[in-house]
């Protein structure tokens, strides 16, 4: 993806959550219902905003899992040459793509790595994937939203939308579904030594896309 | 009397403490106002507080600790960047610890309760965070939290030598490579286009009033500059096109131009951070380590070590640097099979042949991508590949061992100090561990499906 395309979607994050946090000052009313305190309207403001929110998210996801990784290196299956010498290897997404010479992001590192530069920008708006059965246990969920979320998207495959407070702050929390859009998903997850859950199909649920608003504007 | 006498020893002693504070305050000296000794890392800079202090109150600024060691840690793919811990998810965890300012951790000048890489915690810390790894992981159900970075494991900031994927990539390779080479330098494309023009002594360019010595042009002429036509303006400046005045000692601006990634590295590194902050040059007085006495008052610039017009790369590699070093490692390098390999291959004569010098570890051949000089060059910041010294297996060892063989060379205790003098006696535990975990597959499926 493009420098360029990266700063459109921050412009986009960062306008939506500014709305969001502008819309958000009436619901001081610290009830587990989402919305709960705040009028009618301020409630769909906030859900839609994280709806388009994960719209985009979703899409540039989808787009590099499918367009990138799965078309260079399964369709395509790209071979690199080794600038030490020796035969060429083929192009991997690995966890440790930035040590080694010729490696692809995986999609979820790809996805937190936007998360952690748009985090950097502290504008009270957050966005990352968890997992019931994550690769990486620190994608488990940690907060009751969190488990709530995943439990819901898991078992049910349908979007939830709560509160929660964390260090003394309030909360707008929206969990989406994540499924398997390609091959490229299933295949390293139902093969990964650290994975607990090895049965997945292209369209499985997999995980939660999670959106945290600050509420307030504070 | 009595009482002017007594105002003016009064006035006297008042002004005199008050001049000798200034002078410790403003002076090149601060050493009064340390409160306790630094760590190694910093203690080259201590002298110019405000490189990590705001003087106007006493903190450490995060910026100062972020402003030269922010690069090193996103190349080293930090596994805790501070990113990761700006999410309000974890609050929790930074209650325990805030990651997010590395004094959290690194306090500087309490050497009581310093330990290795300037951590200032005890050495439990991934307790705080990492409580439940054993239900993670089973292997390491009954190890000890103050071992997580012994025995070759696990780093805080860099594990790109100890990643599990790495690991099981490299885990039969042989103890030594079947060419146990360095990679040569890419000396036509990090420095393409100055090999055409090989200079004879008459064209040298000295500007008038400028004579060189026979020696310098003999040595000029011997080396690799003339026969890429790098002329004496070239470093010294003077020529009539340059707005550089011709100096006779030239310094860091006069290899800069070629050499801009080796004097950067020097400036990182202990043998520049003085001149990279702003105060004079290091000197081996200065040093922690032991130093030899022949070498005081030697001012550290690229000339020390690469001797001015000669520029003999095989003498800075070893002799260079045991003009200086007097420590066990520096003086055991001497009797080990590493320098056994250099002599012969300076016997020998036909060019790098896996001979071991000091700067084959401690100044690595690295291939540099993402400039434009892209290539094979010499990492000139010394420490680099040493933070921890795990992290010399991939730049340092890997060209000649196998990776599991370096691992357990460089974590069992005392094999560094005597300079590898004998192989490791015990295998690393990290590469047993991933040995295991990939004979062992991937875990059956859980039940639990939801």
């Amino acid at each position: 993806m493009s420098r360029q395309g990266n700063n459109g979607r921050c412009a986009v994050i960062v306008l939506l959550a500014w709305v969001v946090s502008a819309a958000l000052p009436g619901c001081r009313d610290h009830r587990d219902e989402p919305g709960a305190g705040s009028s009618l309207p301020e409630a769909i403001a906030a859900r839609h905003a994280a709806d388009m929110v994960h719209a985009a998210l979703a899409a540039d996801r989808e787009v590099y899992t499918s367009e990138v990784v799965q078309r260079l290196t399964i369709q395509q299956k790209v071979q690199v040459i080794n600038p030490e010498g020796g035969a060429p290897g083929p192009l991997e997404a690995r966890e440790d793509w930035r040590s080694e010479h010729g490696k692809l992001p995986l999609p979820a590192q790809m996805f937190r790595m936007g998360a952690e530069k748009v985090l950097q920008n502290d504008i009270g708006f957050s966005y990352l994937l968890l997992s019931p059965w994550p690769i990486n246990q620190q994608n488990r969920a940690r907060t009751d939203a969190e488990r709530l979320g995943l439990d819901k998207v898991a078992t049910t495959g349908e979007n939830l939308y709560t509160t929660e407070d964390l260090d003394g702050k309030r909360y707008f929390v929206a969990i989406y579904p994540d499924r398997a859009v390609s091959e490229a998903c299933i295949r390293c997850h139902n093969k990964h030594p650290d994975s607990s859950r090895r049965d997945f199909k292209v369209g499985d649920v997999m995980g939660g896309l999670v959106i945290r608003f600050r509420m307030g504007g504070g | 009397m009595r009482r002017l006498m007594f105002v003016s020893a009064w006035l006297l002693a008042t002004g005199g403490a008050s001049v000798f504070l200034y002078r410790s305050l403003a002076g090149a000296r601060r050493t009064l106002f340390i409160p306790g000794r630094t760590t190694s890392g910093h203690h080259q800079i201590e002298d110019k507080c405000e490189l990590c202090h705001d003087l106007g109150g006493a903190g450490v600024r995060q910026e100062a600790c972020v402003r030269c060691h922010g690069d090193e840690l996103a190349d080293a793919s930090d596994s805790h960047p501070l990113a990761m811990f700006l999410d309000p998810r974890n609050a929790t965890d930074l209650a325990a610890i805030d990651v997010r300012r590395c004094t959290s951790c690194h306090v500087e000048h309490r050497p009581s309760i310093t330990g290795p890489m300037g951590v200032s915690r005890p050495a439990a810390f991934c307790v705080a965070c990492h409580a439940d790894v054993a239900a993670e992981r089973p292997s390491h159900r009954a190890l000890p939290f103050d071992g997580c970075a012994d025995a070759g494991c696990h780093n805080y900031h860099d594990n790109r030598a100890l990643g599990e994927a790495f690991l099981a990539d490299h885990l039969d390779e042989p103890e030594l490579t079947a060419h146990p080479v360095v990679p040569a330098l890419d000396r036509d494309s990090r420095y393409g286009g100055l090999g055409s023009r090989p200079l004879t002594r008459r064209q040298q360019d000295a500007p008038p009033g400028v004579t060189p010595s026979e020696t310098v042009l003999a040595e000029w002429q011997s080396t690799e500059h003339a026969a890429a036509g790098v002329n004496c303006t070239d470093c010294h400046g003077g020529a009539p096109t340059m707005e550089r005045p011709w100096t006779d000692r030239p310094g860091l601006e006069g290899c800069r131009e070629c050499h801009g990634g080796e004097v950067a590295g020097f400036l990182r590194g202990k043998h520049g951070m003085r001149l990279a902050s702003g105060l004079p040059a290091m000197r081996p007085e200065l040093a922690r380590l032991p130093m030899r006495a022949s070498a005081r008052g030697r001012e550290i610039g690229c000339a020390t070590c690469h001797a001015a017009h000669a520029f003999d790369r095989r003498r800075a590699a070893v002799e260079a640097c045991l003009e200086c070093h007097d420590d066990r490692h520096s003086l055991a390098y001497l009797d080990s099979p590493h320098h056994g390999s250099w002599k012969l291959e300076q016997a020998r004569n036909e060019g790098e042949g896996g001979g071991v010098s000091c700067a084959t570890c401690h100044m690595p051949r690295v291939r540099v991508v993402d400039t434009d000089r892209p290539g094979v060059t010499v990492e000139h910041d010394q420490n680099a590949a040493l933070r921890p010294i795990e992290t010399m297996v991939r730049p340092v060892c890997q060209p000649c061992h196998g990776v599991a063989y370096s691992l357990a060379a460089m974590a069992e205790p005392g094999l560094a100090a005597g300079n590898f003098r004998r192989a490791p006696a015990l295998p690393a535990r990290a590469i047993q561990m991933v040995r295991d975990k990939v004979k062992r597959g991937p875990p059956a499926a859980k039940e639990d499906r939801r």
